[in-house]
């Protein structure tokens, strides 16, 4: 189920504007990646790379390769929802669907795409993803309430609930506790660390002790300079990042120096 | 009414203090400004009648005056120069809604007494086949059966054209063609109705010859007037949906069509159908094109709409008036009354329809 991306060689641009540069990395399956770095440094934009979310802005394009296993997702006859459907995301604002209710949010993925299914299967998917985002006990008594009723936290669980319910193989999250407070976040860091199992998880965050927590591998990015793109500076295993970085603009970073 | 705070309710001791640090004025009683209104409405009567020129605008008029210099004046002395200011404002405004209710309620009212006088079971469910203009007898059934079949013609041709023109714009539309579209709406925006009307002429003159009226060119001439104004109100609805929706369902593997389907419009429906209705409200009471178009003198009840004049409210409104005599003018009256209930009917639908499908955010 869980899968490799190798990149290589990968530029980003809007328009005619370089945002990323140069990026090779590869992320293993069942592990925590997590992008660390400035705002504005590209880790989002290279994030949304990952599962072609990128191009739903105008003017955005890329060179250079993804591969998903032994995939190209920039191939030429790729689908982009292909991709999406095997590459979810988890968004920084919590956004349920304002108009389904818990239920439907969960196997959204399924009803919007119309497929049928039965109602047992339906039940069983819906119990299994909330189980999964460690919603179920919270929620199963008002599964048909709205979803957009839940606090902040538990909506973001409930979209994690419905980015897993489609069953990718590997999971985007961008800064997914950023609007949320420290119990929730907790809940979501346990929940990673329950998930990473099963797929490859990517996680950008700004808050460096939550990389350190729940990731192996650790990406700093960084801008090579004001309006200049952003760069891959070092990547590693997050242990050793956080204690003796290879570059001295990592250690700087982390450490509170700049930044 | 501009809230008052009761500085005593903060202790006598701290009150003082405070008082003295000028932090609380001298405050009117909350009993003065409604007491102040009637005393001065009934001062005014009294100087009025006494001069033998009482009317109540002019009572109305001279009253509010009054008020007005009088509160800024009590509360310049009593409290200070900003709770006077406030005062005055509050005056105003309040006299500018009034002013904006009294066409509203004055209109209601005149078509109410007046439409009343005709209106029942048996004038809204004959029609004028039959009956001279003079005669006692005679309804509108035929009108409200035009009015509906044209009106309802014209949105099942207009929102479609205008939602997806609208989804187009939002959606999928850039650069120039989007540019032109959105020109061209705006434009259409403001055609005269008559215009409409006349293109809806001149085009059935060359397709079916001189001389063809029928229900279908009042149709179409309604919905150029009624495209644009869905397209506009859709579109800002649309916008109003948040990026993020859309992000979500595409990140979990949805086509953009289906996404506009499954998620954008649903959560927008609440917005598109006030919209549509707005639209509709607006055509439905249009004269001029539908006499250009639909004709003015059917007397008959027609539901074919593509044979034969097709009366409607409006057109049947300015025929009994144009007639001139005082049971046309009742009648006239009468229909005023039913367009305006079909017009009202239509809004309860609305909003049953848009408060049935809104997004929930209860808990």
């Amino acid at each position: 189920m869980s899968k490799r991306i190798d990149v290589s060689g990968l530029h980003v641009y809007y328009g005619d504007f370089l945002a990323v540069e140069d990026v090779s990395m590869t992320i293993e399956p069942r592990s925590v990646t997590a992008f660390i770095g400035s705002s504005g440094c590209g880790k989002s934009t290279f994030l949304r790379t990952l599962n072609r979310m990128h191009e739903v802005t105008p003017g955005a394009r890329v060179q250079g390769k993804v591969m998903l296993d032994d995939q190209d997702i920039y191939a030429p006859e790729v689908d982009p929802v292909a991709v999406r459907r095997e590459i979810g995301m988890v968004f920084q604002r919590p956004n349920p669907f304002p108009t389904m209710s818990i239920y439907d949010n969960v196997i959204a993925g399924a009803r919007l795409n119309n497929q049928r299914m039965p109602k047992a299967r339906a039940d069983e998917l819906v119990e299994r993803s909330l189980r999964g985002a460690n919603l179920w006990d919270e929620v199963k008594d008002r599964l048909n309430r709205p979803g957009a009723g839940l606090s902040g936290g538990q909506q973001q669980r409930l979209c994690i609930a419905r980015a897993i319910a489609v069953e990718p193989a590997v999971l985007l999250m961008d800064e997914p506790c950023s609007a949320l407070d420290p119990i929730s976040t907790l809940a979501i860091e346990d929940l990673i660390s329950q998930l990473k199992e099963n797929y490859t998880i990517v996680i950008v965050t700004h808050n460096m002790q939550q990389a350190a927590r729940v990731s192996d591998v650790t990406a700093f990015f960084n801008l090579a300079g004001t309006g200049k793109p952003g760069k891959l500076i070092e990547m590693g295993e997050t242990n050793k990042i956080f204690t003796k970085p290879d570059k001295k603009e990592t250690e700087n970073y982390i450490t509170g120096r700049f930044g | 009414m501009a809230t008052t705070t009761d500085p005593t309710s903060t202790g006598a001791a701290g009150g003082a203090h405070l008082r003295n640090a000028g932090l609380f004025g001298g405050t009117l009683p909350r009993w003065v400004p409604p007491a102040l209104l009637v005393v001065l409405a009934g001062a005014v009567a009294g100087v009025l009648l006494a001069a033998g020129a009482f009317n109540a605008p002019l009572l109305a008029v001279l009253t509010t005056v009054a008020y007005a210099v009088a509160i800024t004046v009590a509360s310049a002395i009593v409290e200070n120069r900003r709770r006077a200011t406030d005062r005055l404002v509050t005056a105003v405004v309040y006299t500018c809604f009034a002013l904006a209710m009294v066409p509203l309620v004055s209109l209601l009212w005149t078509v109410l007494v007046n439409g009343l006088q005709r209106l029942d079971g048996y004038f809204l469910s004959v029609s004028m086949n039959g009956v001279t203009p003079s005669m006692d007898a005679g309804g509108v059934y035929h009108a409200i059966v035009g009015t509906i079949s044209i009106t309802g013609f014209a949105a099942l041709i207009s929102i479609p054209i205008g939602l997806m023109t609208a989804i187009y714009l939002v959606e999928y539309g850039r650069g120039r063609l989007k540019q032109a579209i959105t020109f061209f709406v705006d434009v259409m925006t403001g055609i005269p109705s008559i215009v409409a009307g006349l293109f809806v002429v001149a085009l059935w003159m060359l397709l079916f010859g001189p001389g063809n009226t029928n229900g279908a060119a009042g149709a179409i001439s309604l919905s150029v007037l009624m495209i644009p104004v869905v397209v506009r109100s859709c579109e800002e609805m649309l916008r109003l949906v948040p990026n993020e929706l859309r992000e979500a369902s595409y990140a979990l593997g949805v086509p953009k069509w289906l996404t506009i389907v499954k998620v954008v419009l649903p959560t927008a429906i609440a917005g598109i159908t006030t919209g549509v209705m707005l639209a509709l409200a607006r055509v439905i009471g249009e004269t001029a094109p539908l006499i250009l178009t639909a004709g003015s003198s059917a007397v008959a009840i027609n539901w074919n709409l593509f044979d034969g004049q097709m009366m409607s409210l409006p057109v049947f409104i300015y025929s009994q008036v144009r007639m001139g005599g005082a049971i046309n003018y009742e009648r006239a009256w009468a229909a005023a009354l039913t367009l305006i209930l079909v017009v009202m009917l239509l809004f309860l639908l609305a909003r049953l329809v848009s408060r049935f499908f809104a997004p929930k955010l209860g808990r």
